[in-house]
């Protein structure tokens, strides 16, 4: 098997005194597709926000391609890196948003671009080429030109995936991302994600529609009180479960 | 009635009164730049998580904010020369003393008008914002200040009237501004319905023409694309 491109392990995390992430073990390989499911508080999208390096871990490591991202060995002290080294290390991670998070002041195109024109320094022009395009790969090169605020939710998502996508990241890391939408817009956005997860792209995502975990993903892991607790290939983790716990979480979202 | 329309007129077009009204403006844009400028430092102390940055922007306005502008004016003009040989030179004058004093107090007020405009903004924008690589500096000039902007606006406007209108105080550290010019004026003639009404008008016709201009400002973040949406059904399918 080929190295895992996104690594965590031993992850811990705790919020005034509540422990979210209890050493959490976790990787994807390149081209894996990894469905997260749990109650909501099990950790899951804590794990996310660490692993795109928006927050300092407690303590475990972070290892991106290998190389451990997010802290750095000091004097033979693991101390966490400041922000303009983290803000070099996350253009290599994607992440989208429950809540898109797009930027209200500027239009779907100027969106997409910014993180080519501020972070890779890219010419305006090449800039607009390659937004474009990549609103395209989304079907949103008509709208281009309209505001977040005139767009619908699962515009504004599909949006957001360009947004990331377009700065080459090495992995994906979707926050359920259709928890905020309507019902009949749900489907426009998991299409999206589905195409390209079949173009190759590794992807995490932490997400509720079981559906689309069955369908798409290589591999489900289920989270519960901060820890792993089930982790195994769709067929098997929804036919068969192992735990008490996953049958249990299973039986109420069926 | 004693009015007379044509001492009225007569002051209403007299190079004195352009004179004074221009000053007054003068030292109320350079203030609230003053102000603008100082204030968004001390806002981001006021929101800094470090506490040495916390507590000497927190002194400042609470500072400013308790003394008076005239005051300070008093101060800038009387003491700071009698202290300081540099304010004893020939550039310290008036105008200058009134834009410098009037903008410190100032800046403790947008400071606040800032701070609040900067916590205003949703969280979600800055985490979007880092998420894509961008460092503070540009998450704080791209992402978030063109938001905060939008919501400062408003209560600049109203800073900026107030201060059109605070640059009267400046007639005590002997500013020829827009009303010392009438008093002057009210002083030799006796006239005061007459020099007091061409005041009036010239306050009216700045705050009118501030009022024009915050709007115009305003509509520029309004984030829409201003051509008409036809109203075709999007297609949900996505061509990825």
């Amino acid at each position: 098997m080929t190295q895992p491109i996104l690594q965590v392990s031993n992850l811990h995390k705790s919020y005034a005194g509540n422990e979210v992430l209890k050493g959490v073990e976790f990787e994807v390989r390149k081209g894996q597709v990894k469905a997260v499911l749990g109650p909501s508080g099990s950790g899951k999208s804590t794990m996310l926000r660490l692993m795109a390096l928006l927050e300092p871990a407690d303590g475990g490591s972070i290892r991106l391609r290998g190389e451990t991202i997010g802290t750095t060995v000091r004097n033979g002290r693991t101390v966490h890196l400041p922000e303009r080294a983290l803000a070099r290390q996350r253009q290599d991670i994607g992440m989208v948003f429950q809540r898109f998070n797009l930027f209200p002041h500027l239009d779907a195109c100027r969106n997409v671009m910014l993180g080519l024109t501020s972070v890779q320094r890219i010419s305006h022009r090449e800039a607009r080429e390659r937004a474009m395009e990549m609103l395209g790969r989304v079907g949103l090169d008509h709208r281009a030109g309209h505001y977040p605020s005139e767009l619908s939710g699962g515009q504004q998502q599909r949006v957001a995936i360009a947004r990331a996508l377009v700065l080459n990241p090495d992995v994906m890391l979707f926050d359920e991302p259709t928890s905020a939408l309507d019902p009949e817009l749900v489907g426009e956005v998991l299409e999206v994600m589905e195409k390209l997860a079949a173009d190759g792209m590794t992807m995490i995502v932490v997400t509720h529609e079981v559906r689309f975990a069955s369908r798409v993903a290589d591999e489900v892991t289920l989270f519960d009180g901060g820890v792993i607790v089930e982790q195994a290939a769709p067929e098997e983790f929804f036919n068969n479960p192992r735990h008490e716990r996953t049958r249990k979480f299973l039986s109420h979202v069926h | 009635m004693l009015f007379d329309p044509e001492i009225f007129i007569q002051q209403l077009l007299s190079p004195a009164y352009l004179w004074g009204a221009f000053i007054s403006v003068a030292v109320a844009v350079l203030s609230l730049l003053l102000a603008t400028g100082i204030g968004f430092f001390v806002a981001l102390g006021r929101t800094s998580p470090k506490r040495s940055w916390q507590a000497p922007a927190g002194a400042y306005v609470w500072f400013f904010r308790a003394i008076p502008a005239l005051l300070v004016l008093l101060i800038m003009w009387n003491a700071l020369p009698q202290m300081f040989p540099v304010f004893r030179q020939d550039w310290y004058t008036p105008f200058v003393a009134a834009v410098v004093g009037l903008g410190l107090v100032e800046a403790a007020f947008m400071a606040e008008i800032i701070r609040s405009a900067l916590q205003s903004v949703d969280e979600g924008q800055s985490l979007a914002g880092r998420a894509l690589g961008m460092s503070p500096a540009q998450v704080m000039l791209k992402v978030t200040l063109p938001q905060a902007i939008r919501v400062a606006l408003p209560p600049t406007g109203n800073e900026f009237i107030g201060l059109v209108k605070y640059s009267s105080l400046a007639s005590v550290i002997s500013l020829r501004e827009l009303l010392t010019t009438a008093q002057v004026g009210v002083n030799i003639t006796f006239r005061y319905a007459e020099y007091y009404a061409a005041a009036i008008i010239y306050y009216l016709i700045i705050v009118t023409a501030l009022t024009l201009l915050q709007s115009a400002v305003e509509k520029k973040f309004t984030w829409t694309s201003r051509t008409t949406v036809k109203k075709t059904k999007a297609p949900a399918k996505a061509g990825l």
